[in-house]
């Protein structure tokens, strides 16, 4: 088992399965001849050529919708959006044409296209290029919605999103391109549903999804050394479908959850977390379920107020600790 | 076009009105129910147009007035009327309705709602198209209105920079809703806009199906042979309103009257008479029959087939 990157495993994916099957493409901005703002994309210009390999000019809904109409005709395309702020615009073609079409059409259309795009706080991005939309794209009748946590997902879970009859919306971050990690040196697919219990344990459950997974670990680290709390951490890489039997099966055992999201509050994955638990496995909880998230604020471009607006690992132990009537 | 061919588009474009009226009846009979877009007036469009291409080979792609193109591209009409009652039996098994008409078996490739939607989709299919390396054409027919759209730009700025096989027919009838062109549109002229993109374009009347078709054919052979895209302007009229909520209180009734004056259908209707090929009682007689065999096949598949089983919702939302 090999240690590659985030973007590694993302840009060995895409080069699988368009080494596989020519209709398979990808296309968005700067993926090209640029070779990927984050690189997911490098090489694959040089190997599999312009017609497969497409520079877009800006103009988001309008290629979107472009790979949508091409994947009624049997086309798998994978469709970088170099930033998840600006999926905004293509929301039209996402949701009114990719997620609708095989159900408005009576099953006769699919839309088994790719969309892949980094959200969340990076380094002083301000506004409009540190949103998290995660808590949109979930709520969208007929689209899968998954968010790898480490290369081994980014690199399983594009590939069996290519190989998807659904149209899927992959979460990245823009912080997490570098990560290193193992990823199998033999072809794998990852499922697109369910959730991975990430550290076992007894006392409490940490969901985590994406990058917040990592404060999780962490904040899991600080409460056994420091605190002899046993907590779980509970890695929900598919927001679409959320995994409710994971969810209560881990509720169930722990009697305690706190939810890490990036993105803001109210309405969010905390939220639909917590409502499943209530669903599912109410009378099993010993304290109420709590949720870690930002401010409701466009985000700030001064540093301190950055880190003020968004949560980390130490407000995971704060949250678990509360839980506990030790904070 | 051969006059024993526009002696059968005749038939067919007497039975698409007809379709159209019958879904008007229908509709106030609550038979049919959301929003109902009718297609009377506009006919030698979709039909001069069909002509030059090949239905059922060609992709089409239009908006929500789709029950014609449907039709045209090789769509039971039972099945559409089925559609538009909600049935199980219906083009898109109920689950569309009016607006979302789906036949890809025809390679119709269905009704949109949002106005400007299936402009990227047409592109997207012209993509395929190349990527696969077939002599098939994209074809996308919406109104005049869908040009004041983002995805009107974007779509012609990528489907000249790619070269794509896409066919755009504008039907312009003159009106976006209840507004008429001169009163959204700076540039009234819809063929004019699409020069900025380096796209070759025409506009011509969109009422004589001679006219129509001469235009289609050249615009249609200059996509198959590989030049990239297209763009036609049809001049054309709606005699209904917008949809079945519109009381036409934007324009007047003399307006209308002046442009029934040259109707589709009589403008065919009477050269096939004078070239003695058909005569006025002929006509009549086909008009009945098209109504008979609407009333008792399309409506009656329509009224007794089977509404969807409720257990069924979620069928549908993924694959």
């Amino acid at each position: 088992m090999a240690e590659i990157m985030y973007w590694e495993g993302i840009q060995r994916a895409h080069d699988e399965e368009m080494a596989r099957d020519p209709l398979v493409i990808c296309m968005g901005e700067d993926i090209g001849v640029a070779g990927g703002t984050y690189k997911a994309t490098k090489g694959l210009y040089e190997k599999y050529g312009p017609l497969r390999v497409i520079d877009t000019p800006i103009s988001e809904n309008g290629f979107s919708g472009l790979a949508i109409g091409a994947s009624f005709i049997g086309v798998r395309p994978i469709v970088e959006i170099m930033s998840v702020n600006f999926a905004w615009l293509a929301m039209d073609q996402m949701f009114n044409s990719a997620a609708k079409v095989r159900y408005m059409s009576g099953g006769q259309l699919t839309a088994p296209v790719v969309f892949r795009s980094p959200g969340g706080t990076a380094h002083q991005l301000g506004a409009q290029h540190s949103a998290r939309m995660e808590k949109v794209f979930m709520g969208i009748a007929g689209l899968r919605v998954v968010t790898p946590s480490n290369p081994k997902q980014a690199y399983g879970l594009l590939k069996s999103a290519i190989r998807s009859d659904d149209p899927v919306f992959i979460n990245e971050h823009e912080l997490m391109y570098n990560m290193k990690g193992e990823v199998p040196d033999e072809e794998y697919f990852h499922p697109l549903e369910g959730s991975e219990i990430t550290r076992s344990g007894t006392d409490v459950t940490l969901f985590g999804y994406n990058i917040t997974v990592h404060w999780c670990l962490k904040a899991a680290e600080i409460l056994a050394k420091q605190y002899d709390i046993s907590a779980e951490v509970v890695d929900l890489y598919s927001l679409a479908p959320l995994d409710r039997a994971g969810i209560k099966k881990s509720v169930s055992k722990t009697h305690r959850a706190v939810i890490a999201e990036e993105d803001e509050a109210p309405v969010g994955v905390g939220s639909e977390v917590i409502a499943i638990i209530n669903e599912e496995c109410f009378f099993e909880l010993d304290a109420a379920p709590v949720r870690v998230h930002s401010a409701l604020v466009p985000q700030p471009y001064n540093h301190k107020l950055e880190m003020a607006a968004i949560p980390d690992h130490e407000d995971v132990v704060n949250a678990v600790l509360k839980l506990f009537g030790k904070a | 076009m051969k006059l024993e061919d526009k002696k059968r588009v005749l038939r067919e474009m007497v039975l698409a009105r007809r379709f159209e009226e019958r879904c008007y009846q229908a509709y106030i009979e609550r038979k049919i129910g959301g929003f109902l877009h009718l297609y009377p007036g506009q006919e030698a469009c979709c039909f001069g147009v069909m002509e030059a291409a090949r239905p059922g080979h060609d992709y089409v792609i239009t908006g929500y007035r789709d029950h014609v193109h449907a039709i045209k591209c090789g769509s039971d009409p039972k099945e559409v009327m089925a559609e538009l009652y909600g049935k199980e039996t219906g083009s898109s098994k109920g689950r569309g309705g009016s607006m979302h008409i789906f036949d890809v078996k025809h390679r119709f490739m269905g009704g949109y709602a949002l106005v400007g939607g299936p402009f990227p989709l047409a592109a997207g299919i012209g993509k395929g198209i190349q990527l696969k390396g077939g002599d098939e054409i994209s074809i996308c027919f919406l109104g005049d209105a869908a040009n004041n759209q983002g995805t009107f730009h974007e779509t012609l700025n990528m489907a000249a920079l790619y070269k794509l096989p896409c066919l755009f027919i504008c039907e312009n009838n003159q009106y976006g809703i209840g507004t008429a062109i001169d009163r959204s549109t700076a540039v009234v002229d819809q063929f004019k806009r699409v020069s900025s993109y380096g796209i070759e374009s025409a506009q011509c009347d969109g009422q004589d199906i001679d006219v129509v078709y001469e235009h289609a054919r050249k615009a249609v052979d200059y996509v198959r042979s590989g030049k990239g895209p297209f763009f036609l302007e049809l001049m054309t009229y709606r005699y209904r309103g917008h949809s079945m909520s519109d009381s036409r209180a934007y324009r007047s009734r003399e307006e209308e009257e002046l442009w029934k004056q040259r109707d589709p259908i009589f403008i065919v209707r009477d050269r096939l008479i004078d070239a003695k090929v058909l005569t006025m009682d002929e006509y009549h007689a086909m008009e009945k029959e098209i109504d008979a065999y609407i009333e008792n096949e399309v409506i009656k598949f329509a009224e007794e087939s089977p509404e969807p089983d409720v257990k069924d919702l979620e069928k549908y939302v993924f694959a």
